[in-house]
């Protein structure tokens, strides 16, 4: 064949995902995936509204609002959604990103009729018994998540603090996806009323079906329950970013309840399937993934003046960022270690990186698209993720070729071209430990 | 011997299973959807073998990816660790990628990485498990990496030194959360320093401090022996091939004699007593509430997971409900049995915004004193069924059918536990679970773990009077105040 390239090989190892898309007269996208090895189904609707879309002094709103879609709506009585579902052998779960909220249910086949009535009730009713209690309770619930997953764990604060620095003012990923405990007291019912006539339509989500079930039943069933809800306005557009610049090295402290400090790196670089998206991911692993990695096999297994380093890209709809993290060992000074991170950096701007370091990347990675379509939910997420970032559920063979594509040479020059340039250096430390920050001159200690 | 996985019949709905209405009707959407009956489960059988030196086989076929799981599931774990030897078995499992007599640990990681496979080695109470999940298209030369890694480890003194710098560097990092303090001082006071729950799978400082590569290599020879342990695959395989390969790889494995630990009689609990661990500063308080349970072995086994269902096991469960979708004082509550082949802890948690401490303890103690009255059919028929027609769930990815498999390995379960499963649970009475609810919830005898700001919850907890209030360290020692 005359157009055998390195992107065929990749769609020989990476099977295709079949599925069926069509479109309600509402807007709503539905994605079916016939799945029949075993008698489970996956519904999975993703509305297009992430954290990104809130407003000035409403971070963590839309995960806010997440958690109000399970306290009920029109035909569903309080707790209701969880029972119904549990008594039929369901799990479910909401998630939610800068980009988008997904909410699923993982059934036992003969139940998928339920969590279509339940999904298209909320879709289609949830407001007329919103109320101020289920909004209290909900605030309170969430709040106690941000102390869980961030105030009440070592390093909990530093992403938002990296975020807040990376991102201009009003980018709408220069807050946290859980927001503040201010925002979160300001939000109000009206807020909730009108995020939900705003984003909460069927023009603005996609369903999938995964698993097993028989598609002219589905078809028959969410025609049934979607139909007739009616399709909202046009959405606002999104956020219109322009590419970040960080003019100089910016270093940043913060005093923690921590016994070892932690430095992270943070650059900006580029959105989910730039063209140099797939290369920072390589360069990530190249860094940081596996003993042999260049920062892993330096500082933790050799020199061992580190306990852990991690690196990775961190790409997005709109903007993407690219972090090292880096804990010393007890004793051990953080302006030696970014000293050999430097020299590091150095090497992999100025040289290629061997071709048994690219295959080790390149195979993982293969590895890994596989072990995504081993469950109905991963299906249905990689679906989802593709028909919204993409443009297409059809991605997964050419998402995967990406990474077959990546040479050494583009793995030097994205380490060039955005590692090269101003950083964001965020210094964790021990209470009353502050000469243990990075600075531009490295480090006092 | 093969058995099949089977759940025919349910006979668990009592609703009929009237068709949908057609949709020429209009839609009354007050009308909770009526579902047809469950499906069928028909998982595939699980085929056994056993090889001359005694290595167990359990192979499951499962052709939808071209993956393949492997998990050598060694039955020795941290509960025989000596006294002065804990975190042995923890250390022994890492080792296992850190060096074998003809691969060093960089080229283990190295090939592991080409060949685009994942390489574990981990141990917790019963068991030291080494996973192998492969493409199938790599299965040979993965597969002889995964036998060179249970089979010929060296245990380098090199690689044993940086492997124990890190224990002792999360052992240090482990003061920064709050969660794993709890689950440390809570073991320590359950079960005091005499028995082996009582401490840390990964070690203390001073017991970590202490191990040398001999102590690794002696724990391996006695326990990582063919006649102690199970093959468990499962994925896109011939069994017929596959049990040739795995023959040529580990049928040179030598029998050995397996150590059996005998373990003390944890001590008789107290009065209910608040346990309180300072963590000055601490936004959330840190619970952990209950007392010793059962083994794995229990005949109580089906009514106790009913039960716990019922009170901290599912999100429709009483604590959760109770404790977020009530009062909102936490982000998650639940319980659990830890079952390990001795008396695992019975646990209630949660983590409580701080100013809620002392509401929160009344509301664990009425669910833990009511959860002892007889559960109304409803609920009771809720948490069956959750349970019953949510199995099939756990075995759709080679992983998840592996991950099945290792119990029924290590606690020598009937190769049909999963088969009998639905019916089990179903056998499940009101009277049973109120039994065994007051058998082994007993409010007047738990040990109350909360670690939290001292200076903002301790007036309130003694408000509450559900007992003395005594202040432990992070390893739950006496401190005095």
């Amino acid at each position: 064949m005359p157009t055998a390239t390195t992107g065929v090989a990749a769609t020989s190892v990476v099977p295709k995902i079949q599925f069926e898309k069509y479109t309600l007269d509402n807007g709503l996208e539905v994605i079916l995936h016939e799945d029949h090895s075993t008698p489970i189904v996956t519904v999975n609707t993703w509305y297009k509204v992430g954290s990104g879309d809130e407003k000035p002094g409403r971070t963590g709103f839309a995960h806010l609002f997440e958690h109000i879609m399970f306290m009920g709506s029109e035909n569903v009585p309080v707790g209701m959604f969880d029972v119904a579902l549990e008594a039929a052998g369901a799990d479910n779960n909401g998630s939610t990103t800068e980009d988008r909220t997904n909410y699923f249910e993982n059934l036992p086949s003969n139940a998928l009729a339920l969590a279509l009535w339940l999904d298209a009730d909320r879709m289609g009713f949830l407001l007329p018994t919103m109320d101020k209690a289920k909004l209290d309770l909900q605030r309170e619930v969430v709040k106690n998540e941000r102390r869980q997953g961030v105030d009440n764990v070592p390093y909990g604060r530093a992403e938002e603090t990296i975020l807040a620095a990376l991102y201009p003012a009003g980018h709408p990923y220069s807050w946290s996806v859980i927001g503040s405990l201010a925002d979160l007291d300001a939000a109000s019912v009206e807020d909730v009323s009108e995020f939900f006539r705003t984003y909460y339509a069927p023009n603005n989500a996609s369903i999938t079906i995964a698993g097993d079930f028989d598609p002219a039943e589905a078809k028959r069933l969410v025609q049934l329950y979607f139909g007739d809800i009616p399709r909202g306005p046009a959405m606002p557009p999104r956020p219109a970013v322009t590419p970040v610049v960080v003019p100089k090295d910016t270093f940043l402290i913060i005093e923690d309840r921590v016994q070892l400090p932690r430095a992270y790196y943070n650059w900006p670089t580029v959105r989910l399937f730039d063209a140099d998206d797939a290369a920072l991911d390589v360069l990530a692993s190249v860094l940081a993934s596996g003993k042999n990695s260049r920062l892993y096999k330096r500082l933790v297994y050799d020199m061992q003046i580190a306990q852990d380093v991690s690196a990775f890209q961190a790409s997005s709809k709109l903007a993407g960022r690219f972090e090292i993290n880096i804990t010393p060992k007890p004793e051990q000074s953080l302006a030696a270690i970014d000293r050999i991170v430097s020299e590091e950096l150095g090497k992999l701007m100025n040289e290629e990186i061997t071709e048994r370091e690219l295959r080790r990347v390149q195979n993982s990675y293969r590895a890994s698209f596989l072990n995504r379509l081993a469950s109905n939910l991963g299906k249905s997420e990689t679906l989802n993720s593709y028909n919204y970032m993409a443009g297409t559920p059809d991605y997964v063979q050419q998402d995967a070729a990406r990474y077959e594509q990546v040479t050494r040479a583009d793995v030097q020059r994205v380490a060039r071209m955005y590692l090269g340039k101003p950083k964001v250096v965020l210094t964790v430390v021990p209470e009353g430990k502050r000469e243990m920050m990075l600075t531009a001159s490295g480090g006092s200690q | 011997m093969s058995a099949r996985y089977i759940a025919k019949g349910l006979g668990l709905i009592s609703l009929a299973a009237f068709p949908l209405v057609a949709g020429a009707q209009a839609l009354d959407r007050t009308k909770q959807p009526v579902l047809g009956p469950p499906p069928v489960v028909s998982l595939p059988p699980i085929a056994t073998r056993e090889l001359p030196n005694g290595l167990k086989l359990m192979i499951v076929e499962h052709h939808e990816l071209p993956v393949a799981h492997f998990a050598l599931v060694v039955e020795s774990g941290g509960t025989i660790d000596p006294a002065s030897k804990t975190g042995l078995a923890n250390l022994t499992a890492a080792m296992l990628t850190e060096g074998t007599t003809t691969r060093s640990s960089l080229e283990i990681a190295d090939q592991a990485a080409f060949l685009g496979v994942s390489l574990t080695a981990a141990s917790n109470w019963d068991a030291s498990t080494i996973r192998l999940h492969t493409p199938t298209s790599q299965l040979d030369s993965a597969l002889a990496l995964f036998a060179d890694v249970a089979l010929r480890p060296s245990f380098p003194q090199g690689e044993f030194e940086r492997i124990k710098r890190d224990r002792l560097t999360s052992l240090l990092q482990l003061k920064d959360r709050p969660t794993a303090i709890a689950n440390q001082a809570y073991a320590a006071i359950l079960y005091g320093s005499e028995h082996p729950y009582g401490r840390q799978l990964i070690g203390s400082e001073a017991s970590v401090q202490g191990l040398t590569p001999a102590d690794l290599q002696g724990h391996y020879r006695t326990s990582f022996v063919p006649n102690n342990a199970t093959l468990i695959i499962v994925g896109d395989v011939d069994p017929a091939q596959i049990e040739a390969k795995v023959r040529s790889l580990f049928g040179g494995w030598q029998r050995g004699n397996v150590v059996q630990a005998a373990l003390p009689e944890p001590p008789r609990a107290a009065g209910t007593t608040i346990y309180l661990v300072d963590k000055p500063g601490a936004p959330q308080s840190s619970f952990r509430i209950g007392s010793i349970g059962v083994p794995r072995s229990t005949q109580d086994y089906f009514a106790l997971s009913v039960l716990n269902t019922v009170l901290g096991g599912s999100f429709t469960s009483r604590l959760m409900q109770n404790l977020r979708e009530t009062h909102g004082y936490t982000y998650g509550a639940g319980s659990g049995f830890d079952m390990r082949r001795s008396a695992g802890p019975f646990t209630a948690s949660a983590e409580i915004v701080a100013e809620k401490t002392d509401s929160a303890l009344i509301e664990f103690m009425k669910e833990l004193n009511s959860i002892r009255e007889s559960v109304p059919a409803e609920e009771l028929a809720k948490a069956k069924r959750y349970m019953q027609l949510g199995l099939p769930g756990d075995f759709e990815t080679t992983q998840q059918i592996a991950a099945a498999l290792i119990p029924v390995a290590v606690y020598d379960l009937p190769f049909d536990y999963y088969n009998t499963y639905v019916q089990n649970i179903e056998a499940v009475t009101a009277a049973e679970v109120q039994r065994v609810a007051r058998q082994y919830i007993n409010p007047s005898s738990l040990a109350i773990v909360i670690v939290g700001d001292r200076t903002s919850i301790e007036a309130g907890l003694k408000a509450v009077n559900a007992g003395p209030i005594v202040l432990r360290d992070f390893f739950g020692q006496p401190v005095t105040p």
